[in-house]
């Protein structure tokens, strides 16, 4: 089981947290014209990386933030979490 | 049967003023307070505990603890039956009753034993080769008897009557063993101000220490053990734990440990748990495990009273009993030779059978010096002895020692063998660590850490004592400094122990001559030294697959024993070294645990938390059937007198239709929204427009995922300018939230809106049917109820009896309906006042069941329908879609498999016969006499009976159902094995111009 450091609550239990995805992913603005192939880009496709991984996870059962974690796929190793108005120190 | 074989000194871990009765396979026997049911068995004269796995040959103790790979036992019987327990891990207590397994009769005459007999039929691979075909064979004939064959004890059937707890812990340091090394870290971490967690094992604290003879300062190892305990027990920042198995390292340094609480305890007290797993996140694990003496394969080295040199020495020191009396004590190495002094203590004089030339280690020429004269260059070729071993052949080894030179038959009554140490590395392997092998020691050690986690003593490959005490003192203080600023190293104290000679690379013995008996390298899974040869033979090279082919370490001992000697008969076959053949992977648990501790409270009620309605007191005193809507209880239905579940539905829905029902609501999700941008956030989350509603009004919204699935849909009312009232559906309600907070905080963190479930402060009461407006005009008399007072969609504050209630004027029905929202405290009083007035216009509360009777008349979807392979426009849904603005999903809608006119959407059927009802998942299709494959045209979501019109009534969603309607279809159902001629029509079956609602 992991432990998660919440940015805003401090280090908890996996169990505490729900996964949210790849990180990088921008949602298209509003309104914007947009091909197929580029929504499909932002509904369906994701990279599989081993190793670094950018992420959001939720504090489901703490706080209710969503946050970003920097985790190795392979190791799970944590390198750094930050709040979604910041960025990675490491 | 009285301890023949107890030793005559009392320098022991046993009472020998408590005696403890116990049975073993119908026999009563007595041991002491203190004792295992390994030792007070061998006390008694009894090593035949068991029968092999697949040879069914007769088999008892090779060891003393966790390396037990035989002697398996049944314990107890009725609800408390636990199969496959390692007699050396029992302790004696009061009436405790064991059995053997896996034979049958009985343990001394055993049907199965002719596979023994019949042994070069069952070669590795046996299973694999002869049961393949034919195929027909497998489920019916060979998987039963192999199953039959090969079983070891029996599952209880009766649910597990004991009670099991959980527990999380934090610390710095955890300690897992506490022998020399362990002691020595947790002293110096926990004076350093660490909160340090020492876990162990066994029963006694101390490891080694209880068995060797050495000198720590001025005491001996065992004093010192016991003084080093006592000083942990008087610090506030050291939790001590016995009886307790670290058995899984899991990422982040979460070890879990399970904790043997009552077992050894003859009457527990009520709420005492029988065992507690802990969860344990660390700072940092110090993995002080030791290690485990290796067996050496000879001829038939299975016999009972064939046992590991440490272990029998160990049942003479801390059990005070002998394995045998006329002991052979076989060594590749020198520390099989404390055994033999051991033996020698108790006036016993051992036959030592040494592969080596020779050996000045300080135990060897004691040993020597007592008169005691050593077979060197000489191994173990046979032995002999039906149920007990009673002899070996002892050959004198050639100067390769790949064969015997002569052969000579001594009489014995045990054998105790040692072929080296291996280091207990699965915590660290388990952790990530990947291992070296050690080639002094002939054994993997960890080596590269992944997590934080340091091995040292024994288990780091340090088998001698200095080199432990300066690990243990040196890691535990630098560890400890992690954590805490007092800087304060504790010193290691001298000690003192005997010099040892290096151990002989030698661990499988020639045959005799003339014979080809089993030499076994793995006893719990029957794996000799054969079947090894035989898997390189038919070109199994990766160790893996050498493993699984044999099964070599694949038991419940996963190979504790038998790995290493495994590996070192495959590199040797294949002139390799170890490492290049590698090792298979340690996986958790350590030990095999029960899943009842796996479980721990969660079983039964709660299993998981139930969710009450604060009106559910109400529902049980008036008979309700309670159906679970995930966590929640809610009335499914209320039977009156012997009504069944149908009839009393029909009369629940039709009274709602003809005068006025009472549903608990108060499970769907309610999340309140508010702020600036509260209006703009709901137009993007919803697929309608939300901008214009003005405050005082609901309106339906429906939400689509990004892919275009519908979602979820519920009523949102403006409560003020900024203030919103979601509902939700009640499975729904906390990924709604967590989609609405995504959004939020992710995606549009410029918009300024808060949100907050609000489900448990509100409970709903819907009160629905052609009298409602009548009955809430009586409760609510200063409220205008009527059409223009209240529309259809509006909503209302009022109050009685001081309780404030928002009335909105909703419906899920279709018929004229409100929902009454009161705080949740008041919603039983809110329900009773409700019934009370209600009597006057004939009310009736109504379940879950007549709920959805009522919504699917009405064509109303719901779960069933927006099941997430559903756009709007599939469920009739599409008025619900703006054309004018863009919200989530919406760039979906337009793809072009989304556009297709004949996508499936939403029909009614209707069968033919009027009578059948027609079951829930049924394919449609339109041919019924057709050969398959079959078109299927859609499947039916949910059905109903009718209450308006007295005949069954489905929603269904197949392929381009507007154009079926009118048309003669088919729903079939071949799990039922039936098939239903039937009638397409609109969904919208009961009111489809919905004046109900608006009346
Ligand atoms: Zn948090």
């Amino acid at each position: 089981m992991l432990e998660i450091k919440c940015p805003y609550c401090g280090k908890r239990s996996q169990n505490e947290f729900s996964y949210g995805g790849d990180a990088t992913i921008k949602r298209p603005q509003l309104g914007e014209e947009i091909s197929t192939e580029d929504w499909d880009n932002f509904v369906y496709y994701r990279d599989n990386p081993r190793g670094k991984h950018s992420e959001l996870w939720h504090h489901v059962s703490g706080c209710r933030q969503w946050f970003k974690v920097s985790r190795d796929t392979a190791t799970h190793e944590i390198f750094d979490t930050c709040k979604m108005n910041e960025d990675f120190n490491v | 049967m009285s301890n023949n074989f107890r030793t005559t000194n009392s320098n022991g871990l046993i009472n020998k003023d408590k005696k403890i009765n116990f049975t073993f396979n119908g026999t009563i026997y007595h041991g002491y307070e203190g004792d295992t049911l390994a030792s007070a068995l061998i006390a008694n004269g009894v090593h035949l505990v068991g029968r092999s796995f697949k040879y069914h040959r007769p088999r008892g103790f090779l060891g003393v603890g966790v390396e037990e790979p035989n002697a398996m036992v049944q314990l107890h019987d009725g609800n408390k039956s636990e199969p496959n327990i390692i007699a050396t891990e029992v302790e004696l207590v009061e009436g405790l009753k064991a059995k053997s397994q896996n034979c049958w009769p009985s343990v001394q005459f055993d049907i199965g034993e002719i596979n023994n007999v019949l042994n070069r039929f069952f070669p590795a691979g046996f299973y694999y080769k002869t049961f393949m075909w034919p195929k027909s064979f497998w489920m019916k004939i060979y998987e039963p008897f192999i199953r039959k064959a090969a079983g070891m004890g029996k599952a209880p059937l009766l649910p597990d009557p004991d009670r099991y707890e959980h527990n999380y812990e934090h610390c710095d340091v955890l300690v897992v063993g506490s022998g020399p090394s362990g002691l020595a870290s947790a002293l110096a971490a926990a004076k350093n101000g660490a909160r340090v967690i020492l876990a162990e094992d066994k029963p006694n604290f101390g490891g080694s220490l209880l068995t060797d003879e050495v000198t720590i300062g001025n005491m001996s190892g065992k004093e010192w053990a016991s003084d080093t305990i006592s000083q942990l027990k008087s610090m506030p920042n050291v939790i001590l734990k016995k009886r307790s198995q670290v058995f899984g390292y899991y990422d982040h340094n979460m070890t879990v440990m399970i904790e043997r609480v009552s077992d050894h305890i003859e009457n527990p007290s009520k709420y005492t748990p029988r065992q507690r797993l802990h969860y344990i996140r660390a700072g940092e694990v110090i993995v002080s495990t030791g290690s485990i003496e290796r067996p050496i394969s000879f001829g038939n080295n299975d016999r009972p009273g064939i046992v590991l040199a440490s272990a029998a020495k160990e049942y003479m020191k801390v059990y005070e009993t002998l394995v045998g009396k006329k002991p052979i004590i076989f060594t590749n190495n020198d520390t099989a030779y404390s055994t033999a002094l051991e033996f020698i203590k108790n006036d016993i004089e051992p036959i030592i059978v040494d592969t080596r030339d020779s050996s000045n280690g300080e135990l060897v020429k004691e040993v020597q010096q007592k008169g005691i004269s050593i077979k060197f260059n000489s191994g173990i070729a046979d032995t002999k002895g039906h149920l007990k071993i009673n002899s070996a052949i002892i050959g004198k080894l050639d100067s390769s020692k790949e064969s015997f030179i002569s052969e000579e038959t001594v009489e014995c009554d045990c054998i105790c063998m040692s072929g080296g140490w291996t280091p207990t590395v699965h915590l660290s392997s388990q952790a990530g660590n990947k291992l070296k092998f050690n080639d002094d020691i002939d054994a993997f050690v960890p080596d590269k850490k992944r997590q934080k986690e340091t091995a040292i003593g024994a288990a780091n490959g340090s088998f001698t004592l200095n080199q432990s005490l300066a690990e243990g003192f040196q890691v535990g203080f630098d560890l400890s400094n992690k954590f805490t600023d007092q800087n304060n190293p504790t010193n290691s104290p001298n000690s003192n122990e005997p010099s040892y000679e290096k151990h002989e690379k030698l661990w499988c013995m020639p045959l005799p001559s003339g014979k080809k008996p089993k030499r076994f390298i793995d006893f719990q899974n029957d794996v000799a030294v054969s079947d090894v040869e035989l898997a390189i033979r038919e070109g199994f090279r990766s160790i893996e697959h050498v493993k699984r082919y044999t099964t070599l370490g694949m038991a419940g001992d996963q190979g504790k024993t038998s790995n290493l000697n495994g590996l070192q008969y495959v590199s040797k076959i294949e002139k390799k070294i170890v490492p290049e053949v590698g090792h298979t992977t340690f996986r958790p648990p350590y030990t095999p645990v029960t899943i009842g501790a796996i479980v721990g409270r969660e079983v039964g009620n709660h299993y998981l938390p139930t969710r009450k309605s604060p009106i559910h007191t109400w529902h049980e005193e008036n008979n309700a059937v309670f159906v679970a809507a995930g966590l929640w209880q809610r009335p499914r239905y209320y039977p009156r007198g012997s009504e069944d579940m149908n009839s009393a539905v029909n009369r629940e829905a039709a009274n709602v239709r003809k005068n006025v029902g009472i549903c608990d609501v108060t499970t769907l999700g309610k999340i309140d929204i508010k702020g600036p941008d509260a209006p703009e956030f709901l137009n993007r989350v919803y697929t309608n427009a939300w901008l214009k509603l003005p405050v005082g009004k609901a309106r339906y919204g429906v939400m689509l995922r990004e892919d275009g699935m519908v979602f979820d849909d519920g009523t949102t009312s403006r409560l003020s300018e900024n203030h919103f009232h979601m509902t939700t559906t009640t499975a729904q309600a906390a990924n709604v939230l967590s989609h609405l907070e995504y959004y939020l905080q992710v995606v549009w963190p410029d918009l300024d809106v808060n949100v907050l479930s609000t489900t448990e402060q509100w409970s709903g009461i819907a009160v629905a049917g052609p009298k409602s407006r009548d009955l809430l005009s009586k409760l609510f008399p200063d409220v205008d109820m009527s059409n223009e007072g209240l529309p259809f969609m509006g909503l209302v504050d009022s109050s009685i009896d001081g309780i404030k209630a928002r009335i909105y004027r909703i419906s899920f029905s279709g018929e004229l309906a409100y929902e009454v929202n009161v705080e949740s405290n008041y919603g039983l009083y809110m329900w009773k006042k409700i019934m009370e007035v209600g009597q006057s216009f004939d009310i009736q509360p109504y379940g879950t069941e007549a709920l959805s009777t009522l919504r699917i008349e009405m064509g109303h979807v719901a779960g069933a329908e927006l099941d997430g392979r559903t756009i709007p426009f599939d469920v009739g849904l599409n008025s619900m879609v703006s054309q004018k603005k863009d919200f989530i999903g919406k760039r979906s809608l337009s793809k072009d498999a989304f556009t297709e006119s004949d996508r499936q959407t939403i029909v009614g059927l209707v069968p033919l016969d009027k009578k059948t009802k027609i079951p829930e998942g049924s394919h449609i299709i339109e041919d019924n006499s057709a050969v398959a494959p079959i078109p299927k045209l859609g499947h039916v979501s949910s059905s109903c009976w009718s209450v308006e019109y007295n005949n069954p009534f489905s929603i269904a969603i197949i392929k381009d159902g507007k154009n079926k309607i009118g048309k003669n279809l088919y729903a079939v159902s071949p799990l039922k094995d039936i098939s239903i001629p039937v009638e397409v029509v609109s969904s919208h079956y009961v009111d489809p111009e919905g004046s109900r609602v608006r009346s």
